[in-house]
Parts: C-alpha cells; sequence; structure tokens
C-alpha cells in the first residue's frame, strides 16, 4: 500500500471512530451533567469535603470555587514537586528549581503541561503520577464543568444559579474521565506502553556500550495526558518516544484520545440547549478547521521545504520511521488544535509552512474542536461574536439561543476574544525587545523569531507543545510564561462564567422569523468566516515576521 | 463560640479536601490498578519489552541502540565513536541513544548546522556503506524526534547488507532474509509507517553462528 493511501485511510479511521462517539459520548455527558441522581461514592465524598450536592451555586461562587480550587493545586504541586527529595520512588532527581517548580506548578493546573523540564531526569514517580497526573485529570474537568456552566446560561431562565462546581468536578473525573482511563490505558499497556515502578535499568548492549532503560508508570499516566488534552509527556521525547507510544496503533489511538472529548461535546451542548442540530452547526465548523489543517501540514511536510530538508530528501529530522510523514502531520495538527500540546514529533524541525500552521492553528484559540471543555466555551464566545456581527448587519438586537445579545454579553466576549493576543503578543515583544531573552533561541533568524511567538501563544491559549529549541528554563522564560499560562487560563474562564451568570437571568425571548437561525451552512459559513477574521487581522502581522517569511525566502 | 471562617476561606478549604480526596483516587488507586492488571496481563510489555541474547538482557526492542566501535582511548571524551561495520547501523540521534535523555534536536528546515550535518551524513554513510551518495534514504541523514528510535527504513537496511556480508562473512541472501524477517508492516495494515526494527536484527546477527 502506498503511504499516500495510508495516510488517507488512517484519517478516515480516525473520523469513523470519533463519529461513531459523537452522539452516545456527547449524550452521557449531557446526562451526567444535568441528572440529579448522586452515586453513593460520590455521597461519600460530598459529606468529607462537607458539600451540599444538591444545591446549586450563582456564578460569582461557582467561579470562587474554581478560583480557590486552581490555587490550592498550584501549592499543592508546587510543594510536591520541591519536596521530592523527602518521598517515595523519587529516582533520586536532583532538587528543582524554585522558578522551574513555580512554572511546572501553574502548567499543570492551567492544562497547558508546558515543560521547561525534561521528564526522565526531573521527575520522580511519585510526583508524575499523585501530582502531575492528578492535575491532568482535574484540570480537564474544570474546563469541562466551566462550559457546563456557560450552558446552564442559556438553558436556564431568571436565576442566578449556574450549577454546582465541585458536584461537575467530582462527577466529570469519576463518571467520565476514570472509566475511559482505565480502559486505555490497558490497551496502551498491551500495545508496549511501559507500566511498572522501575528506577533506571542497566543493561550492556551488544557492542559492549551501557544503556540505560527507563521505568515507571507511564500508560496510566499517557491516556489521561491525551484524554485530558494536556499534553505533558512522562518523558522529554513526549509521545515520540517508544515507551509513551511505540506502534502506528498506539499513535492513532492517542489522536483518538486526545480528539475524542472535544468532539463530542458539541453534542453534549445540543442535547442540554434541546436541539441537536446546534451542536451540528459546531461540530461542523470544528471539523472543518482540523480537516483543513491536518491536510495543509500534512502536504506542507510532504513537500520537505527547506535547504537542510532539502538536502535530506524529507521531512524526517525530529520525527520517527515508524510513524513517517502522514502519521506525524496528523497528531501535529491535532495537538495544536486541541489545547494538547503532546508530539510524536519535533514541530521546530517542521517545513516552514507546516511548523507555521501548528502556531496558527493554536492562535485561533484552540477552538477546533479546542482543549476539553475550554475548546466549546471558546467556540460558544465566537458563536455570539458571529450573531451579532449579523444581527450589526441586518441592525436588530441579535439573539442566540433565546437569549439577548445586550451590551454586558458582548463585553465579556469582548474581553474573552481580546485576552489572549494581548498576551501573546506583548509576551512576544517584550521577550524580543530583551537581548539576554533573544539569546535564548536556537534557531536564527526568522525562525529564532517564530520559537518565541511560538513559546508565547503555546502558553497563553494553554497548549504546552513548543518549538523546542528554545531555552527557557531561566528565570524570566518561567516567570513571563508562567504569567502567560495562569492568565492564559483564568481571565477567559472569569468572563465565560460571568456570561452564563448574566445568559441564565434573562427571560428567554420568542425566535421570530428575523431571528438568524444558528444551526444551517449559512451560519456555519458566518463563524468560519469570523474565526478565520478575527485570529487573522490580530496575528498576522507576528506570522509574517516569523514562519511567512522563512517559507517565502527558502 | 469562635466566630465562623471567612466564606473564601472556607471555600480552599473544600478545595483542599476534594483535591486530597481525587488525588487518592486518581493519583495513587488509579496508577496501582492500572500496573497491577498490566504486570500481569502484559508484564513482558508493561516491563519495557527487554530484549535478550544468550540469556543475558541487552536492551530493549522499543529502545535504539549505539552499534560503534570500541572507543580506541576511552577516557577520551572528544574521540568521535566510529561505526561497526559488523552491525546494521541505526539513525543517526541527537542524544546518542542515551536511554535517559530523550528528545530532538529540535534545528530548524533551513538550519545551517542542521545542513552542514545532513551533508557530512550523506558523505560518510555513503563511504561507509559503499554506495552512491545521491541513494542514500532520508532516514539515514536525520535524527528522529525521540533519539531512541529503534527503526530504520528498508531501503537503509538494505543498503548495509552488503557491507555487513563482508565484515560477518555471511552470504547477503541470508542478511536480505533476514531483515524481511524484522521488517515490521504498518500497524494493521495502514498505520504508521514501515520501518526495520535494527535492536531485533542486530540481536539476530549475533546470534547467527
Amino acid at each position: 500500500m502506498g503511504s499516500t493511501l495510508a495516510g488517507w485511510l488512517q484519517a478516515l479511521a480516525l473520523v469513523g471512530a470519533l463519529a461513531l462517539c459523537y452522539r452516545p459520548l456527547g449524550d452521557y455527558i449531557a446526562k451526567l451533567l444535568t441528572t440529579t441522581k448522586h452515586l453513593r461514592v460520590e455521597r461519600g465524598i460530598y459529606k468529607v469535603i462537607g458539600v451540599d450536592g444538591d444545591a446549586d451555586q450563582r456564578w460569582p461562587v461557582y467561579l470562587r470555587s474554581v478560583l480557590a480550587f486552581s490555587a490550592v493545586s498550584v501549592l499543592f504541586l508546587y510543594g510536591l514537586i520541591r519536596l521530592q527529595g523527602y518521598l517515595l520512588l523519587n529516582l533520586g532527581v536532583p532538587q528543582m528549581e524554585g522558578h522551574q517548580a513555580w512554572n511546572t506548578a501553574i502548567s499543570f493546573v492551567a492544562n497547558t503541561n508546558w515543560q521547561s523540564y525534561a521528564g526522565e531526569s526531573a521527575m520522580g514517580h511519585l510526583a508524575q503520577m499523585a501530582g502531575l497526573a492528578v492535575q491532568n485529570f482535574v484540570s480537564a474537568a474544570v474546563g469541562i464543568a466551566v462550559v457546563a456552566a456557560l450552558i446552564r446560561g442559556f438553558t436556564r431562565n431568571r436565576t442566578d444559579r449556574v450549577g454546582n462546581f465541585w458536584v461537575d468536578l467530582v462527577r466529570i473525573n469519576l463518571r467520565l474521565l476514570l472509566p475511559i482511563s482505565i480502559v486505555f490505558a490497558l490497551v496502551l499497556a498491551a500495545s508496549g506502553v511501559i507500566q511498572n515502578f522501575h528506577g533506571f535499568h542497566e543493561v550492556a548492549t551488544l557492542s559492549g556500550e551501557v544503556q540505560k532503560i527507563p521505568g515507571g508508570p507511564v500508560a496510566s499516566q499517557e491516556v489521561i495526558k491525551l484524554l485530558g488534552t494536556n499534553g505533558g509527556g512522562f518523558f522529554n521525547a513526549n509521545s515520540a518516544h517508544p515507551f509513551e507510544n511505540p506502534t502506528g496503533f498506539s499513535n492513532l489511538v492517542e489522536i483518538f484520545l486526545l480528539l475524542v472529548i472535544p468532539f463530542a461535546l458539541p453534542r453534549t451542548f445540543g442535547r442540554m440547549v434541546g436541539d441537536n442540530r446546534q451542536g451540528y452547526a459546531i461540530v461542523a465548523v470544528m471539523g472543518l478547521f482540523w480537516i483543513a489543517s491536518t491536510a495543509l501540514i500534512t502536504f506542507a511536510e510532504s513537500q520537505h521545504q527547506g535547504t537542510a530538508l532539502q538536502a535530506a530528501g524529507a521531512a524526517m529530522e525530529g520525527k520517527e520511521q515508524r510513524f513517517g510523514i502522514a502519521a506525524s502531520g496528523l497528531f501535529a495538527a491535532s495537538t495544536t488544535l486541541t489545547s494538547t500540546g503532546a508530539v510524536n514529533s519535533f514541530h521546530d524541525s517542521y517545513t516552514p509552512f507546516g511548523g507555521g500552521l501548528t502556531v496558527f492553528n493554536m492562535m485561533l484559540g484552540e477552538i477546533a474542536p479546542g482543549g476539553t471543555g475550554s475548546g466549546l466555551y471558546g467556540m460558544l464566545v465566537l458563536a455570539i461574536v458571529a450573531v451579532f456581527v449579523a444581527g450589526l448587519m441586518v441592525g436588530r438586537t441579535p439573539e442566540y439561543l433565546g437569549k439577548k445579545l445586550g451590551g454586558r454579553e458582548m463585553k465579556f466576549a469582548s474581553l474573552y476574544i481580546l485576552t489572549t493576543p494581548t498576551i501573546v503578543l506583548v509576551g512576544t515583544g517584550v521577550a524580543m525587545a530583551l537581548p539576554g531573552e533573544r539569546a535564548g533561541m536556537l534557531n536564527s533568524g526568522a525562525h529564532g523569531f517564530s520559537e518565541v511567538l511560538y513559546a508565547f501563544t503555546s502558553a497563553a491559549n494553554n497548549n504546552g507543545s513548543a518549538f523546542g529549541g528554545i531555552t527557557v528554563n531561566t528565570d524570566w522564560y518561567d516567570t513571563a510564561l508562567g504569567l502567560a499560562m495562569i492568565f492564559g487560563r483564568l481571565l477567559p474562564i472569569v468572563f465565560v462564567l460571568a456570561l452564563s451568570g448574566s445568559l441564565a437571568q434573562q427571560q428567554p425571548v420568542p425566535a421570530t422569523p428575523g431571528t438568524l437561525p444558528t444551526h444551517k451552512p449559512l451560519f456555519v459559513g458566518l463563524l468560519s468566516g469570523v474565526i478565520l477574521i478575527v485570529v487573522g487581522l490580530t496575528y498576522f502581522p507576528a506570522l509574517a515576521l516569523g514562519p511567512i517569511a522563512e517559507g517565502l525566502s527558502s | 463560640m469562635p466566630k465562623p471562617l471567612p466564606t473564601t476561606v472556607r471555600t480552599h478549604f473544600t478545595a483542599l479536601r476534594v483535591l486530597l480526596v481525587l488525588t487518592v483516587i486518581l493519583g495513587i488507586a488509579y496508577p496501582l490498578l492500572v500496573t497491577g492488571i498490566s504486570q500481569v496481563a502484559f508484564s513482558e510489555k508493561a516491563n519495557g519489552s527487554i530484549v535478550k541474547s544468550d540469556g543475558k538482557e541487552v536492551g530493549s526492542s522499543l529502545l535504539g541502540q549505539n552499534y560503534n566501535l570500541p572507543k580506541k582511548n576511552p577516557d577520551d571524551a572528544k574521540e568521535e565513536a566510529q561505526p561497526d561495520p559488523k552491525w546494521f547501523q541505526p539513525r543517526p540521534s541527537a542524544n546518542n541513544y542515551a536511554g535517559d535523555n530523550s528528545g530532538a534536536s529540535n534545528l530548524g528546515p533551513n538550519s545551517d548546522d542542521l545542513l552542514k550535518a545532513v551533508n557530512d551524513r550523506r558523505a560518510a554513510v555513503a563511504e561507509f556503506d559503499g554506495v552512491d551518495p545521491a541513494s542514500v534514504p532520508a532516514d539515514a541523514l536525520t535524527a528522529s524526534g525521540s533519539s531512541l528510535d529503534p527503526h530504520i527504513s528498508v531501503a537503509y537496511a538494505k543498503e548495509q547488507v552488503n557491507r555487513v556480508a563482508k565484515a560477518r562473512n555471511l552470504s547477503a541472501d541470508t542478511l536480505n532474509q533476514l531483515v524481511g524477517t524484522y521488517t515490521e508492516g504498518r500497524s494493521l495494515g495502514f498505520l504508521g509507517q514501515e520501518g526495520v526494527n535494527v535492536v531485533l536484527l542486530n540481536r539476530a546477527l549475533a546470534e547467527q553462528k
């Protein structure tokens, strides 16, 4: 079989698997977010934590709970990393510096998993499984909880209650993330991902050298790294490491895992608002961007543009033989469009346009399909903007799903879409203005600028992948990127929950012949256009200085 | 009676208790459960797919290795390692196939360093294998993402057959058969890319008497 045909087949198999999961998984998530029944184990947990599982919260209380949980998580994780030396299974790793531990703690709490450390030399097993992997679960659950609150803003009327954060958090972890993780951890372990508690194990190779074989509970962490769109590798090489991703089969399973919840959530949305067609419209927009990006990145890589890649004859630098171009491009598009940031090949060595597209994907705001929960709330905010734009064209107050989009709603939506670009562009600008920080680049010229732009885009959008050549374990980068991650995560959540509260208070307005239908192809086109224009106008100058300049000159 | 704590403080205590409960379930019980099942059901894979030769552990079938000649002066850190003609050679590695230091070169598509490395490798590999420089495949010229890639392309394996045959006094036919045996096709016929597992191929060579 030719590699082009095999490449198409694996994309088709992936689309088929995702389509099969869309309805059952989306409906299941909708049910767990709306049912009033608690499981016995959940009742026990509510008793232990002292929460009334039947009491809903007002949006400021919901927000306060999210913020308190994030703050406690950062402190706990920071402490765990710094005190590793006194814990079990620490493998004797050296004490991590304060700035790096701070950066890492924020990174995992913010669902970013930017890693300025190398897993195998900086983290013991207990810190990985009881610290980092726990945040992989709960930060994903926070994203889904926040989008649940936003959807309740559309479905509830004349109330100030948007749900109970603690109940959402516990249910999403226990009923959704944990069961899927157990099943797929075993699937990955069966295909060769390691799962043990060994330290490094030395063997004498056939040519008489010594090689250290790493150990660790990798399969259990690998699954939630992808399912929760986190992306933080157990090892430095992430999903390119054969112990994290050993075969073409495990590779497709991993891509499936990182896409399955974000692509099913529009169904949850449609189900909860009582009109499944609304979900289809949203998923259509997500799917369009994902398909286009996958095709373009794979095409760019197959052309292997760039002097060094032309000399090699194929863009195989930073790519694994067992994956090749097609399975690498598919992973790269999926991981940068979902805020995952895991990599099975290294984007810094991608062709100028292929690598540029991975940056552009993140700049879209991680919405196609985006991170778990955060992708859908980002897309719904842009849907609100699209409806508003359409309203301006015909000169009437716009409404979406029966809720009026007035000044207050548009203020929150605008603040949402301004937050990330501000962090990215200011951060990149400041880094480029400082000679010491410019020196962190590995590559020179336009490609070096792309490394800095990529770092801030990745941090602020909570992706976590990198043009990995850049040296970021410095006081300045750890601090600046830490701030970019935490503000890039929490400020949008503040605006989304405020929006949710504002929508929930309204009395719904009946649809009239003048109402824009938001389930038709027209709206799919309108929303796609708004996304491209908002992103394009914001980031075009920065892209022109980096990937576009490099691509046109080589 | 003491005054009740402010709401904000109470929220943080609730948060801490939730985090601790979830840490026990997701951070301790879950990995232990998965480890327990994996160690029983797929213990060989869960422990790193270790490869043995003559009863001794020589590596993992998933992690590539170096196959170099012994150094002339073991204390000279600067001495460049020379590939051993008796073994099939793996792809270049950015980290010298160190099992505790995975990762890529991260050199860009227009990097002068990468261009030079590719050109140097092309000349060296062509001379080593006695082939036309233009025919050396891309995987022999580029470092992988993990720097632990255990595979090479079939073309690169075939290119090495004559050199290994000569060094070992074996027939090229025998070696071509071995290359065929250790060629791993795409998973399920269409996932990923075909490659020859160098670790398993060389282990088989070691066992040819």
